[in-house]
């Protein structure tokens, strides 16, 4: 058993933070580092990182991605070459099979992990329980292979360490076969072309579960309305749809980072955070100080909200005039 | 159709969280508990499927003598009976463990289709569903919206990231685990909520389903986060508060 095998996802830009991440571990384990790319035979963005190899899996069945082939296409391919260690990027697809791989080996995935640690050769990971309100230390335990899938936006693509020389490209031949894939999966779509574009706001305010209901939403669309920001929501406000789908922020939703993120009656569970914590200033207004949103935030104003906000968007207006 | 719905019962949304003595776990004692907020999806999607195409809602819940309560509601809610897996020892205990006993109980029951919640709020490792289909030999799909139950398959619509969606055809037995927010749950009825209690709840323990459960990763630690940023909390009334961030905003940030 050796080395780091990071296996990455077609145009996931989680796909670098995790390579990164797996430079990093390699460095603290004095192991060396791999990455698998999956459906091609190109090497892609990863042939000039340093690595030890770029493992290629390309076969007409993993072009289209189902759980079925992607597990027998790696569980074939970590068999064969053995690593310690095996992360990938937190996204859906990854949610989808990885934990039928880890289950393969007898083994279970350290999920959403946002930091680790190596002391005296021994991992630790980092992951959060209760929505962020918690983290807690995390130990593999059994036999290596160990799976763990790393967070959004919890390593920085940009520290991953360019390649000296190109790492070698080997082709990893599966074997697979038509019946062991049970799901026949359709073509994507999106359901509308979206009308929103909350990326290109300097200013987004935004709305969470903390408003109640319905009828309180115009008073944060003032607030946005007077500071010139883009109206945005968690997910529960657009699934409730009192706000459009296309405001919505978070995972299933946007990605954005404006100057400003004014983050109104949001608690922060992981899947809003990592669509907004790249904003440059991130201010809460939550009536619980224990809330992770508070985490990330520069300003925090600890209250009600149906205090605050009409408050603000007075001193707005004064500040303005 | 026969379905499964497997629930859990976790501490209720807004509880105040503080970790035990040993600093492996949370204090439990004085906490209230409530179903896990996106299993309380996956069994409504389980009756509106009932509803519509006939058969039988079953819940299955692994958990101490105290999930009991979220079990009932459960069958309140419209579940015809439900399986209790009664263990106190499961936070312990990871997914692989908890899995193992899960499919045990249902594969005892032959279902055409498991459903579950896409994660859990506590753990929130968000692989029950993945993992039970693994053991089971069932396929699966994760974060369904939607359902449609065809001859012996069913063709649901998965959500993607970033706004995509992808519909995916899948031979039944089949697990699936259920986006949040998809649907308005519904309410327990006075009739639900007495008919709840003659309702079949059977008890199992790991011993009867052959299992001794064993963690294979482990929680060393549990602590508060620590702060990353250096977060500036501005006191005051709400009106003061109010001021002194419209002057950040106008003089830090610059954005005013």
């Amino acid at each position: 058993m050796s080395g780091i095998l990071v296996i990455t996802e077609q145009r996931s830009r989680l796909s670098a933070e995790t390579l990164a991440a797996g430079q990093q571990l390699g460095t603290a384990l004095h192991l060396p580092v791999s990455a698998v790319v999956i459906g091609t035979s190109e090497a892609g963005e990863f042939a000039d990182k340093k690595l030890d190899r770029v493992y290629t899996v390309d076969d007409p069945l993993l072009r289209a991605y189902t759980p079925d082939g992607y597990t027998a296409a790696l569980e074939q391919l970590i068999r064969l070459k053995n690593p310690q260690v095996v992360l990938l990027p937190h996204t859906y697809q990854v949610r989808d099979f990885a934990p039928k791989l880890a289950t393969r080996f007898q083994q279970v995935l350290v999920s959403d992990v946002v930091d680790f640690r190596v002391e005296g050769g021994s991992v630790t990971m980092v992951r959060q329980l209760f929505q962020g309100k918690l983290n807690a230390d995390v130990k593999f335990g059994g036999n290596a292979p160990y799976f763990a899938s790393l967070q959004a936006g919890a390593f920085r693509a940009e520290s991953a360490v360019p390649a000296e020389t190109a790492p070698a490209v080997e082709t990893v031949t599966v074997q697979l076969d038509a019946s062991q894939i049970r799901s026949r999966p359709e073509e994507p779509f999106r359901e509308a072309q979206r009308a929103v574009d909350l990326t290109a706001a300097s200013i987004i305010v935004s709305v969470g579960r903390g408003i109640r209901e319905k009828e309180n939403i115009p008073m944060v669309e003032e607030l946005a309305k007077v500071m010139g920001a883009e109206l945005a929501a968690s997910r529960p406000i657009c699934d409730n749809g009192w706000l459009p789908m296309e405001r919505q922020v978070g995972s299933s939703g946007q990605t954005v980072a404006p100057k400003v993120y004014l983050a109104v009656g949001i608690s922060g569970a992981i899947q809003h955070l990592v669509g907004m914590k790249g904003a440059k200033t991130i201010v809460a207004i939550n009536k619980d100080a224990n809330a992770p949103i508070f985490e990330v935030a520069d300003y925090a104003i600890v209250g009600d909200l149906f205090e605050v906000v009409p408050a603000l968007i007075e001193e707005v207006k004064r500040a303005k005039s | 159709m026969k379905i499964i719905v497997a629930i859990k019962q976790v501490p209720a949304r807004d509880s105040q969280l503080r970790v035990d003595s040993a600093g492996k776990w949370i204090q439990t004692s004085d906490l209230s508990f409530e179903v896990n907020e996106p299993d309380a999806y996956a069994l409504e999607a389980a009756l509106q499927l009932k509803e519509k195409n006939g058969g039988e809602v079953v819940a299955l819940c692994a958990g101490p003598v105290g999930a009991s309560q979220t079990i009932r509601e459960a069958l309140a809610k419209g579940a015809d009976r439900a399986l209790h897996i009664e263990d106190d020892t499961l936070t312990n205990q990871d997914t692989l463990a908890v899995s193992r006993l899960l499919a045990k109980a249902a594969s005892t029951e032959n279902p055409d289709l498991i459903l579950t919640g896409l994660q859990s709020d506590d753990l929130g490792s968000g692989q029950t569903g993945v993992v039970i289909a693994e053991l089971m030999g069932m396929p699966h799909a994760t974060i369904i919206m939607e359902v449609e139950k065809k001859d012996a398959s069913i063709r649901v619509k998965r959500e993607l990231e970033d706004g995509w969606f992808q519909h995916v055809e899948l031979p039944l037995p089949a697990v699936l685990t259920i986006q949040s927010g998809i649907s308005k749950l519904r309410y327990a009825t006075l009739m639900g909520i007495k008919k709840a209690k003659t309702k079949e709840v059977k008890r199992l323990t790991a011993a009867e389903l052959g299992i001794a459960p064993q963690a294979t990763v482990t929680i060393e630690k549990v602590y508060a986060p620590v702060k990353t940023k250096q977060t500036q909390i501005l006191e005051g009334t709400a009106r003061e508060a109010a001021a002194k961030l419209v002057e950040k905003l106008k003089f830090e940030v610059r954005v005013l």
